[in-house]
This record gives C-alpha cells, structure tokens and sequence, in this order.
C-alpha cells in the first residue's frame, strides 16, 4: 500500500485491516500518534488525512491507500515551528502532553476551514480531544493566539538550540518532587 | 475492484453488492468506528471483509419532500443535508472527527452496546418512517426501517434510505456530557403522512417504535396523558451510563417535551 506521509511517499506492508495508527507507530516508528484509548474515545492518535483530523486507531490502512497522512512532525520541527505549534508553546497548552498532537492537528485543520473561529466553535470542534487534565484555558488561548496570529518569532523558533543543558537541580534527595 | 488480499475494496455499488453476494461469512466494514475495535480487540475475526470506502453509496439526492441517502454518507453529512430530526439526532452523535468518519449505513446495523446505547440514528430514521434499501440473499429488496430492525439486518448490505421531509419534528433527550457524548435516553417525534411517529433510543437494545404513544395521540390524548404510556413501550436496562430505574424515571418527561415542541 502506498501512503504519503508527510509529503514523503512510502510503501507500507503493514496489513490493509491494521490501523493506521499500528503502521504509524510500529512500521514507521513514528510515535506522534499515541495508542490512548484505542476506541475513537480520546483523540490522541488523531492524524491529518488530506487535511482532515481522523483518528487514526479507527482507520483501516485500506482506508488511506493514495492519500497524503499528516502528523504534528510534518507541521514544523524544533526551531521552525507551525504557527499553531508555537501558539501552544507560547501559551503553555500542554499538561501531560498526551493530547497534544490530536490538539495540534485538530486545530490546524480547524483554522484552515475556519480562520477565526469563536470560543463555542473551539470548544465544539475540538471537543473529541477533551482529556481529563482540565488544562483547557490555556489550550482555548493557544487556538485564539493562534487564531489572531499572535505567535512571536521567538515562539516559532523554540527548540532550535536543542533541549536545556543544565541539568534540574534536586533540592531533597528522594523527593517525589 | 481492487485487491487488497483479505479485504475487498468495491469501487461501485454494484460491485460492492456483487461482492457481498448473501452475505455469508461477511464483514461490512463502512467507517470503521465500531468494527475497527473489534477487530483490533480480537472479538471479530472476520473470514472476509468488505470495504465500502470506494463503493460510492455517499451521497445525499434530494427530490423536492424526497431524500435518498446513500449508506455510505458521513453522518456529519447529515446535519445541514437531511430534515430533522435525523439532522438533529446527526449533529449530536460524538464529536467532529467520529460525525466525518461514521456512516448511516453503519450506525442503523450498529449492533446493540453492552455500556451504552448504539445507533443514535436508528430513533429519528424510525420517525421519519424511513424505507431500506439492502441487497442479499434473494436479491435486492425495499422494507420499512421498522421491518429491518426488527430482523436485525443480518445477512443484509444496506444500500441506501430513503425519507421524506416531515410536516413537523421534535426531539428531547439526556446526554452524557463527555467528549464521546453518549446518549443516555432520546425520544425522536415526526408528523408524516401518516401522523405522529415517535421513537425511542436507549430504553432497549436497539431504537423502538413508541406505539403506545402514538396509538393514544390519534385517539385524542393530551400530550402528557400520551407521553405517559411510553413505558408499555420499552425495556430499560442497566448500563454504564444509567440505570432502567432512572431511564423510567426520566423518559415520560422527555417524550412530553418532544411533543410539546411538535405542536
């Protein structure tokens, strides 16, 4: 089967009836994608298909023979991020960050059909991606800032010098902290 | 046709019935959202499988009052294409992604849920009086969407539905409130040609006709007094969601509040 990930094409063998989030994460070793639920119920394994959010642990690899697969690594990359990524970045919309890429996708998708989408819209669209953390204020404000295009270059940038090479500091040793 | 091995990809509907033949053996696998799990839970182990997502059959054609829709259709499709209250019923199902992804086809053969009740659109097709279009053993065929439930549908691929535009619509229920939107109890009310048709989901293992409650309305009951035979109609069960107990409780309530909102 042929599938083109993130505008490169490749040449599955995974078996047509596995999912797409199985060939996603096991041939491909693309891990974005997480196994949450497993049910269509959380979100979190959602992908672009031609530039529509579709949960990918429901979706027969038949389902995407010839179409173009996006994930959060084909919006941007450490010191190039996608607008909505650095939105997210800069707002702090992540929790635990299991979520994320389903939010992140969900709301590329959401802002190409509907650039300035009001608050009930958001909540609306992207309510397939609802977790249990309660950290959505800063989720809403990372979709209007992106929304707004107010996302600064130093946002689209994070990540270019890599991961914080200073080491955190424990204060007790043995602390849960 | 393409061939993908275990699984067949008809490119038209008439391949796909072809391909179907009687059905023996079969799994229609539409949008996947319910046969995907059980695939991948192992409770299915299909010998052969049926894929419809190239088989057409997604398309929604209007006649003046007439609608056809193909089995295919998303049930996002639904919400601006179909009349209520399947249009209602539609935009209520799940969440944005799930409404793209999901079929009507798929959701009318819904098997009945263990946890929560399955089929939303089953209650408001049941209103409408909508007709069955499916094909199988002994060929083709036309049944009201009461006689197909009824059956089960088994043994049958569900080409398209036909409904037409109700004089009225109205529809009332309880929601879980979750990203998945389970509905608890819903009560779907239409004024056809032929009267009031009203129908229940989540009192039962599928979606059934309230006759009671129709047959108490011809005859000239008040909303409440009709409302109140409801439950000659139905069997509530315990689930994940609710008990039979507050389902009782609940349900007279909601199908007077969907008959007040017809008249």
């Amino acid at each position: 089967m042929r599938v083109t990930i993130n505008d490169v094409e490749r040449e599955l063998t995974t078996p047509p009836l596995e999912t797409l989030l199985h060939a996603l994460r096991e041939e491909l070793g693309i891990t974005s994608p997480k196994a949450g639920c497993q049910q269509g119920g959380c979100g979190a394994c959602t992908v672009l298909v031609d530039g529509e959010p579709q949960r990918s642990c429901l979706t027969p690899l038949a389902a995407v023979d010839g179409r173009a697969i996006t994930t959060v690594e084909g919006l941007g990359a450490p010191g190039h991020l996608s607008p909505v990524q650095a939105a997210f970045y800069e707002q702090y919309g992540v929790q635990c960050g299991f979520c994320t890429p389903g939010f992140v996708l969900a709301t590329t998708a959401l802002l190409e059909r509907n650039p300035s989408p009001s608050r009930e819209e958001i909540l609306e669209e992207l309510g397939g991606h609802v977790c249990r953390c309660t950290g959505y204020v800063k989720i809403v404000a990372a979709v209007e800032a992106a929304a707004r295009g107010e996302v600064s270059d130093a946002a689209i940038h994070a990540g270019a010098t890599g991961p914080s090479p200073v080491e955190p500091e424990v204060l007790v040793p043995g602390s849960p902290a | 046709m393409v061939d993908l091995s275990d699984v067949i990809v008809p490119t038209s509907a008439a391949d796909a019935a072809a391909a179907f033949g009687d059905g023996a053996g079969t799994t229609v696998l539409a949008g996947g959202t319910i046969v995907m799990p059980e695939l991948k839970l192992g409770r299915l182990r299909p010998q052969r499988t049926l894929y419809l997502g190239r088989a057409g059959l997604d398309r929604i054609e209007r006649d003046g009052a007439k609608y056809r829709i193909g089995a295919m259709t998303p049930v996002s499709k639904l919400v601006n294409g179909a009349p209520p209250p399947l249009s209602t019923f539609a935009a209520h199902v799940a969440d944005y992604e799930i409404r793209r992804q999901a079929t009507i086809g798929g959701n009318l053969c819904a098997p009945p849920g263990t946890s929560a009740p399955r089929g939303d659109l089953q209650a408001p097709l049941l209103a409408l009086g909508a007709r069955v279009r499916s094909t199988g053993a002994g060929g083709e065929r036309t049944e009201s969407v009461d006689d197909f439930l009824a059956s089960g549908g088994n043994g049958r691929l569900v080409l398209d539905l036909e409904v037409d535009e109700p004089k009225r619509a109205a529809t009332a229920g309880v929601r879980r409130p979750h990203a998945h939107a389970y509905s608890i109890l819903a009560v779907a009310a239409a004024e056809t040609a032929d009267g009031v048709r009203v129908a229940i989901l989540g009192a039962g293992p599928r979606a059934v006709r309230a006759a009671s409650v129709e047959r108490a309305l011809a005859g000239g009951a008040s909303n409440d007094e009709a409302a109140s035979k409801v439950l000659d109609d139905v069997e509530p069960v315990d689930d994940a969601l609710a008990s039979a107990w507050y389902r009782r409780e609940v349900l007279p309530g909601l199908v007077a509040r969907a008959l007040e909102d017809l008249r």
